[in-house]
């Protein structure tokens, strides 16, 4: 029933390994792009006077393969290494390169973006542009290997940005001393909002993995954060909050509510009781599992209830010398021990 | 197993835009209880699911999940697709149900990813 075409997105074009991930950002970086911004500034030029056999050394001594012709301050033509072959093959180094360059000129405008260029260069099957300014005034010249290396540059850029961060965000604890250093987060939890729920939860995973936390670590978190994000949306009578206490060597996140309260706590915590309704359940939670996955997947947790005043779910994940966060010394807070 | 194979195994309609399908899925997990995904499934899977709502892709994300078949030609709301695209997590609609859907990938060669409680500790 699926044509490829359905297969390969929408936008109907053919997504190949190579291009999936990426390629909508090298579509937009070629219209953000200006073409002045990755073209050629320093500038081999010609002369139409200029003799072909110059041109030859010109071009071999400078390891190019084309350059704009220039009277004066006008642009006249561009000589490339084909009207070279050509003037050679007819053992004509002598002449002018007036003779030989392409007068018909296609230029771009600085100003524009790189996809100008690119449907110009598709357009006139050329392998180089001369770049202008609003005035018409020779400013570049662009080849399509200045616009790979413009869209990679700013790949790179992009990648690094991340990079940057999560470089800033994990040398914190060591950039920071004190005896003992915890990132808190807090997080506001609204009743019933679904369409919400889970916002939290992605927001701290998130943190931590730029906090240089490991990906089994980041998902030991997001999935248990996540349940207790679940059951504050669901069970609580006004939604309830989320702190979460990063160290270098544990991880604390607490969810607190101010009621109902659970009535049996160690029943909660039994696969299967819940006392979910259908509606919850059709949205696939509220199978009575959550606590107990909690408890599955934190090294502690610690489930307080007061019927008619609330809950506090406290959850801790401590951090093997190998997984923690910055260099933590031994000295902070040792592992098994959660001082409070 | 790509994405991409699974997709035409599958015979699947990809919802989400800028999609990467070069992702190399290491297994499997077909759930319609968010909890059991969550506590079952391992990282690097496809989940197969029932369900519809933005939900399913927090859960995906929690749980590291690659991409997301949905069975029955289910289609997910726009919020879903949404937060699917700027979560980068592919979703497929495929008309088949479960069991087929189950089948077919299995066959294929893709294995379960599902973890076992009995054996887990």
């Amino acid at each position: 029933m699926s044509s490829d075409q359905e297969l390969y997105g929408r936008r109907g074009r053919v997504v190949t390994d190579m291009d999936a991930k990426d390629i909508t950002r090298v579509e937009e970086l070629a219209y953000d792009l200006k073409i002045q911004e990755v073209m050629t500034r320093d500038l081999v030029v010609a002369s139409p006077t200029m003799k072909m056999r110059e041109m030859l050394e010109l071009l071999r001594n400078r390891r190019i393969s084309g350059a704009p012709v220039l009277a004066g301050d006008k642009l006249v033509g561009i000589l490339s290494l084909e009207d070279l072959v050509r003037a050679m093959s007819a053992n004509d180094l002598d002449a002018d390169v007036d003779k030989y360059m392409a007068k018909v000129l296609i230029t771009v405008n600085g100003y524009e973006s790189l996809v100008r260029a690119l449907e110009t260069f598709t357009r006139f099957k050329v392998g180089r542009l001369p770049v202008t300014d609003e005035h018409g005034k020779l400013i570049g010249m662009i080849t399509k290997g200045d616009i790979t290396r413009g869209i990679l540059l700013a790949i790179q850029k992009d990648y690094q940005e991340e990079e940057v961060r999560r470089y800033r965000a994990s040398h914190l604890f060591e950039d920071i001393v004190s005896d003992r250093t915890t990132i808190v987060m807090r997080y506001n939890i609204k009743k019933d909002n679904f369409l919400l729920g889970g916002n939290a939860s992605s927001n701290i995973k998130r943190a931590l993995v730029r906090l240089g936390a490991t990906p089994q670590i980041a998902r030991r978190c997001g999935i248990a954060i996540y349940e207790a994000e679940m059951n504050l949306i669901i069970h609580t009578t006004h939604g309830g909050r989320i702190k979460v206490e990063i160290e270098p060597q544990q991880i604390i996140m607490t969810a607190s509510d101010d009621g109902p309260g659970i009535e049996n706590v160690d029943l909660a915590v039994q696969p299967g009781y819940s006392t979910a309704t259908n509606e919850v359940r059709e949205m696939g939670f509220g199978a009575g599992m959550g606590l107990f996955n909690i408890k599955r997947i934190v090294d502690r947790m610690e489930l307080t209830s007061t019927l008619g005043q609330g809950t506090r779910l406290r959850m801790i994940i401590f951090l093997e010398r190998n997984e923690s966060l910055g260099e933590a010394t031994a000295d902070q807070t040792s592992q098994g021990e959660s001082a409070e | 197993m790509k994405l991409t194979d699974i997709t035409r195994l599958v015979e699947g309609n990809l919802l989400t835009s800028d999609s990467n399908l070069d992702w190399e899925i290491r297994g499997a997990c077909g759930a319609d209880l968010m909890s059991d995904v969550l506590a079952a499934i391992q990282p690097d899977a496809i989940l197969l699911t029932g369900l519809c709502n933005p939900q399913v892709v927090r859960t995906a994300q929690m749980a590291d999940v690659r991409a997301i078949i949905f069975v029955r030609g289910k289609r997910p709301s726009q919020e879903t697709i949404q937060l699917a695209e700027q979560e980068n997590i592919p979703l497929i609609s495929s008309a088949y149900g479960m069991f087929e859907l189950c089948g077919r990938l299995y066959q294929a060669g893709l294995p379960s990813l599902e973890v076992n409680l009995d054996c887990e500790e």
